[in-house]
């Protein structure tokens, strides 16, 4: 018992140490909230960890206590007293937790329907977002805009979220912004969330989904609000036309093998399949996981399946040139 | 009270000697012996576990270090799904039903359970159910959709080729076979107990069989139900669950955690008795509050179906329900913490012996209680919201199902082995056994609360670098394989018992309850004569009154049920059936069910009675065995 203990001090020691000074990177941690939503979540967490570890320790100190006190010592031949209860003591017991729980469901309940509610007034903005195997998609319908695995809000706004799939569950997660709602076939289900500080939030897909479930990413990109509308601007007005000799021959390619499944704002690409380019080379990553560099979008182009197994994204019969023009393509789209 | 034996014997046609001797293999195969059914539930609990083990460790080498190549993605979502299908279904319902088989009835002062051939067909339905999941791996993909097979994930539109078939029909007949186990189990438990075992007089460990059982009856058939649609979808192109065709993919959620829930007392529910029995006897002292104990394990029975919910909390059912859900998970801990402090006051008091089953109990302790408070942390909903599908989850049930389940079992296969086998195992082998679990268990799985609190998914066969995920990872791995270890000596201490291990005696622990009045190994009939219970503990009474357990009834010639072949014909036409069904054969689903109707068939028309042994024999059995 008490190596245990101290090991598992040491541990929620340590862990503390990692998760609250943020020794190392941080990007994921709950203990590290960057918004309401997620404090508020992480205060009703440590709520709990306060009284559990309380009860813990009594309980612990009483096991402690007796092991030493009461173990069989030599010449002990009668056995010792047997007791059958304590009814005040069988109450005692009984009523102390209860009166805990009832402590802990306090906050529980009222922050439960804190985040239920769907938040109103000036500073407010809504998203759709679809979740497909392996990959996100974001819509701001009042914006007009689409895109995809970089979700990009406006620090200090609040966001409501819709949230639907196009196939199996999944479940929307950004640890440091707010904890996961699942989107269900059939269903549209809503969160909210706001991020205070500028910053990028590394998001997860949380309900198994198939092969590729671990490597679902995406992140969300809290930007000022200047930077936000800079972006939407962009977004509605985006480049498009090739600027090299190279890229116009990626364009050509890109109409040829990838328009059926990817749309393009600003040109007659309009797939749905797959994820909306528009602005790709602003993202800061190629299907959620790889780096947006050249290397790496070609390695992508060149094998989907090798990064992510099961995705319906086709690997194409193309050679190494033609590769790297649709790379030089997509990495002028801006 | 007794008839004369003449007239016992006059209306049996044969067998009124002890039949002939078969090898001991058919034996095995054809015996209706609760405690011979019980070794082999124990051997396949122990078999899946090691199965489900490797596939463990296979899983924490994948995850040593990111971005790992040593399997590949679809590889590891086989091993996660055969590793909780296999553990839950395989090893923890199997190891329970082997004790419970084992033990129950003797605690009870009885001759057998009340339905010997029935008791059998469960065995064997269990046996072939875990083949037909388990085959997978050599008949193509392993099942794949995780061990609760969310819908549309597990259905043939996202998961093609035949895992999931085997899956859903291998866990359906597996479920029968559990289903009739726990009929058996209650009808034994109401029964057959012997005179003056009262209700509030039983064992823990033999309540807690009759809620669990009792959970079984309720639970398992909206698994079946939920199975069964299942099936007609993948099969037959159902639509029960497809959203594209006006289905829900919440109906088997829902039906799953309705099962799903409860299924995690029932395998908990007879590890708490075995705590109860092990701590009583090491203490030298009666259980502290019993009635509270009883009380406490029909609550947390009761309050066990009405939290499913819980494992819900992100589908979006609303604060309302979230909030409702939540607060009846944590009503759940109150009677678990009854539980925990009167053991503690067992112990306050008494004369603690540290003996391996003891340590296993006190392992038990700080580890489930622990894994009792992550889950109250669960239940407050929105914080839920940050846990759920993350691997602060796979740490809180691997606390509550190795703490409890796997330590509990320990913790009474260490108590009851040497009057399972007559023979004692080491005590230092034992201690060494218990240790490397226990320090390798808390390496494994403390750090798994961390890993999922810094943003790790679980079922995920792989995670990003540099965000402070790998040492925790690392960790988690060095102690799964301490873990292997443990169960290396575990084996080790099996195979010395059997060499070199002293002859136990009957009551080698100086313990409480009517399984060790009888010699051990416990020779067939249980008791020779049926005991007479006059309170709690009835062998600790005797021996305090210096004598023994009196006898309820002269000694006379014992009748007996006779093997048979039926069960595992039935359960091998099932396997032809089931595995036929797969593969869409017709001829042989018919043939399968075929042989099940006739071995049905032929059972019912075969009047055999069974036959007798005499009393030279069982006394004879009495001298040898001491
Ligand atoms: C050496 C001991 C064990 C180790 C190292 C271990 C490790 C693991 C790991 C790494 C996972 C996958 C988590 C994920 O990626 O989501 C897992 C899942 C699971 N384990 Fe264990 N485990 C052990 C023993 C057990 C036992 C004894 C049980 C039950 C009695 C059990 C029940 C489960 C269940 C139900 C799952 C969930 C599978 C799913 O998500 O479908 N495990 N375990
Ligand atoms: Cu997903």
């Amino acid at each position: 018992m008490r190596p245990k203990h101290r090991i598992g001090l040491l541990f929620v020691m340590v862990g503390l140490l990692f998760g609250l000074t943020g020794c190392g990177r941080t990007d994921m941690s709950v203990f590290d909230p960057a918004g309401p939503v997620a404090k508020m979540e992480l205060s009703v967490i440590m709520t709990s960890v306060y009284i559990m570890t309380g009860v813990f320790i009594v309980a612990m100190a009483i096991l402690v206590y007796v092991l030493i006190r009461f173990r069989r010592r030599k010449g002990q031949d009668l056995p010792p007293k047997q007791v059958e209860g304590n009814n005040w003591m069988e109450l005692t017991w009984t009523i102390i937790p209860l009166i805990l729980m009832g402590i802990l469901a306090v906050p529980t309940v009222s922050t439960a329907f804190a985040l239920d509610q769907k938040q109103t007034g000036p500073n407010t903005m809504n998203v759709t977002v679809k979740a497909s195997q392996f990959w996100w998609q974001f819509e701001y319908p009042d914006l007009g805009i689409v895109t995809a695995q970089a979700l990009h809000i406006p620090v200090g706004t609040k966001v409501n979220l819709k949230l639907e799939t196009t196939d199996v569950m999944h479940s929307f997660w950004v640890p440091r912004l707010a904890g996961k709602t699942d989107l269900i076939p059939g269903r549209v289900n809503t969160m909210w969330f706001e991020a205070s500080q500028p910053g990028e939030y590394q998001g997860k897909c949380a309900e198994y989904c198939g092969p590729s479930h671990g490597v679902m990413d995406f992140v969300v990109i809290a930007d000022t609000p200047q930077q936000f509308q800079a972006w939407v601007q962009k977004m509605k007005n985006p480049q498009v036309q090739p600027t090299s000799a190279q890229a116009a021959e990626g364009e050509k390619l890109f109409a040829q093998n990838c328009a059926t499944c990817h749309a393009i704002a600003g040109t007659n690409f309009k797939g749905v399949l797959g994820p909306d380019l528009t602005g790709f080379a602003d993202r800061p990553k190629v299907a959620g996981v790889l780096d947006n560099n050249p290397t790496d979008v070609e390695k992508w182009i060149s094998d989907p399946a090798a990064i992510k197994p099961g995705t319906k994204m086709p690997k194409l019969p193309l050679n190494q040139q033609q590769i790297s023009a649709l790379s030089a393509f997509l990495e002028g789209l801006k | 009270m007794a008839k004369p034996l003449e007239e016992v014997l006059s209306h049996h046609v044969h067998t009124v000697e002890a039949p002939h001797k078969r090898h001991w293999l058919l034996d095995y195969l054809s015996t209706v012996d609760h405690k011979k059914i019980g070794i082999m539930y124990v051997l396949i609990g122990v078999f899946y576990l090691l199965v489900g083990g490797v596939e463990a460790l296979l899983m924490r080498i994948q995850l040593f270090v990111p971005n790992n190549q040593f399997v590949s993605y679809p590889t590891f979502n086989e091993l996660f799904t055969m590793h909780g299908t296999n553990m839950i279904f395989f090893a923890a319902m199997p190891l329970i039903f082997g004790l419970v088989n084992l033990i129950m009835p003797v605690q009870i002062g009885a001759r057998d359970v009340a339905f010997p051939f029935m008791n059998a067909v469960s065995l064997w339905f269990t046996f072939v159910g875990a083949l037909l999941v388990n085959i997978s791996w050599f008949f193509g993909p392993a099942p794949s959709a995780g061990w609760f097979a969310y819908t549309p994930i597990g259905l043939d539109k996202y998961t093609p080729g035949t895992g999931m078939d085997f899956y859903v029909i291998g866990l359906q007949i597996a479920g029968f076979g559990s289903l009739m186990g726990a009929i058996n189990f209650i009808a034994t438990i109401l029964n057959m107990r012997a005179p003056g075992m009262t209700l509030l007089r039983m064992p823990l460990f033999t309540w807690t069989s009759l809620v669990t059982s009792g959970l079984i009856v309720f639970g398992f058939p909206p698994l079946t139900v939920g199975l069964f649609l299942y099936m007609f979808e993948r099969l037959f192109g159902g639509h029960f669950f497809d959203a594209t065709m006006g289905g829900n993919p919440l109906l088997w959620t829902h039906l799953f955690w309705i099962f799903g829930h409860p299924e995690v007392y029932i395998v908990v529910l007879p590890a708490f008795g075995m705590i109860s029995e092990v701590v009583a006897t090491f203490s030298r002292k009666r259980i502290f509050g019993y009635t509270s104990m009883v009380i406490a394990t029909v609550l947390i029975g009761f309050i066990g179906f009405m939290v499913w919910v819980h494992h819900m909390f992100t589908v979006g059912l609303g604060a309302m329900a979230n909030s409702i859900f939540a607060i009846s998970t944590m009503l759940i801990g109150i009677p678990t913490g009854m539980k925990v402090f009167n053991w503690l006051f067992t112990m306050w008091g008494g004369q603690i012996r540290f003996k391996p089953p003891m340590m296993f109990a006190l392992g038990f302790l700080p580890t489930f209680v622990i894994g009792g408070f992550t889950g109250v942390m669960l239940a407050a909903a929105p914080a839920d919201f940050q846990y759920h599908g993350s691997y602060f989850v796979v740490a809180h049930f691997h606390y509550t199902l190795i703490g409890g389940v796997v330590f509990g079992f320990f913790a009474g296969l260490y108590y009851w082995f040497p009057k399972i086998t007559g023979r004692m195992m080491s005590e230092v082998l034992g201690h060494i056994n218990f240790w490397l679990m226990f320090i390798g268990f808390h390496l494994t799985f403390f750090p798994m609360h961390l890993a999922g609190l810094f943003g790790m998914p679980r079922r995920v066969p792989t995670y990003n670098p540099g965000m402070g995920l790998e040492i925790w990872n690392q960790l988690s791995t060095i102690g799964a394989f301490i873990m292997g270890v443990s169960m290396i000596v575990f084996a080790a201490n099996v195979v010395y018992a059997f060499t070199k291990g002293k002859v136990a005696g009957a009551d080698p622990w100086d313990a409480r309850t009517l399984e060790w009045a009888v010699p051990s190994p416990i020779p067939e009939y249980n008791f020779a004569q049926t005991p007479l219970v006059r309170g709690l503990d009835p062998l600790w009474i005797a021996k305090e009154e210096g004598s023994t357990v009196p006898a309820a009834e002269p000694l006379g010639p014992i009748h007996m049920p006779s093997n048979s072949f039926l069960p595992l014909v039935m359960a091998v036409g099932l396997f032809i059936a089931g595995f036929a069904a797969i593969y869409h054969r017709l001829f042989f689903i018919v043939l399968g069910l075929e042989v099940i109707a006739l071995a049905m068939f032929y059972h019912s028309l075969n009047d055999d009675e069974g036959h007798h042994i005499l009393p030279e024999e069982s006394t004879r059995v009495r001298e040898v065995r001491a």
